[in-house]
């Protein structure tokens, strides 16, 4: 009985749901998967459905390599330690939205609109398909790219969850 | 950890069959493209088939693999072609207008 009133509660406090969380990892390949998890059961509390967090989890895991493999390349890797080479990422839920930020304080982009540029890579050895900024554009609601060459790169990304605006006006 | 995908890969006459990972990104996507473009070189194999029957999820080091390999087979007419996509995946592929290169099968 008073399990079922807390489940209840929380049910119907989706509406009203707050909730941030931030992180900070190595910047090496083994933390795309950790990184994307993590938003992803950040999200679960908004009830999304499997589409979104497919979204979610590949505009993640763009935003996320592109801070290891570019933020941070190995010419950036050469000229600093690895105290330096972190990953951040703070999420933000505001009712049905939310709010993605990756960053990363490594060698940043001289041409933002060049970058973002489907198929454009500056590094065609590495076989980087250049679609990175297109799929965090494509599965997300808003894409912002904040950088400065020397000073490192921030992605801001949104996405409403529709499903679960819905099911909150059942 | 990298031997156990050795047997994700496996020759059938003039195919090479991949068949990829659970999830499919950057930190898996350079094992599987040299170790597929092995195979092509010391096997000689014409033709590649991605098998995604295992792959529940897969950004855009996923098509970097298909293009590299695209590339280097259709220099020689061989083709390419992904198997037991899911909805998420073929679409992915089309967002890249991968469908117009390759072949894709449900």
């Amino acid at each position: 009985m008073e399990l079922g009133q807390k489940i209840e509660n929380g049910m119907e406090g989706r509406t009203g749901i707050r909730n941030e969380m931030q992180m900070s990892f190595d910047a090496i390949s083994e933390n795309e998967a950790f990184a994307r998890l993590a938003v992803s059961a950040f999200v679960m509390p908004l009830n999304p459905t499997v589409e979104e967090i497919s979204d979610i989890k590949t505009a993640v895991s763009e935003a996320v390599t592109n801070a290891i493999i570019h933020g941070y390349d190995e010419e950036y890797r050469q000229e600093n330690d690895r105290e330096t080479k972190k990953v951040q990422l703070h999420c933000r839920i505001e009712k049905d939205m939310l709010y993605i930020q990756v960053k990363d304080t490594g060698k940043g982009i001289e041409d933002i609109a060049k970058a973002m540029e489907p198929l454009f890579t500056t590094r065609p050895e590495l076989e980087r398909s250049g679609m990175g900024f297109a799929f965090m554009e494509a599965f997300m609601d808003r894409l912002e790219v904040v950088s400065e060459p020397g000073c490192g790169t921030v992605v801001l990304m949104e996405k409403r969850l529709r499903m679960a605006e819905e099911a909150d006006e059942l | 950890m990298e031997n156990n995908y050795s047997e994700n890969f496996k020759v059938i006459d003039n195919y090479l069959m991949v068949r990829m990972p659970e999830e499919v990104d950057h930190h898996k996507s350079g094992y599987i493209s040299r170790t597929a473009d092995d195979y092509i070189m010391k096997e000689g194999v014409g033709n590649v088939v991605f098998d995604f029957e295992d792959t529940r999820f897969m950004d855009s080091s996923g098509i970097g693999i298909i293009i590299g390999r695209y590339k280097k087979i259709s220099y020689f007419g061989g083709k390419v072609f992904a198997i037991n996509t899911d909805t998420r995946i073929k679409r992915t592929l089309m967002i890249c207008g991968l469908h117009k290169v390759i072949e894709i099968m449900e």
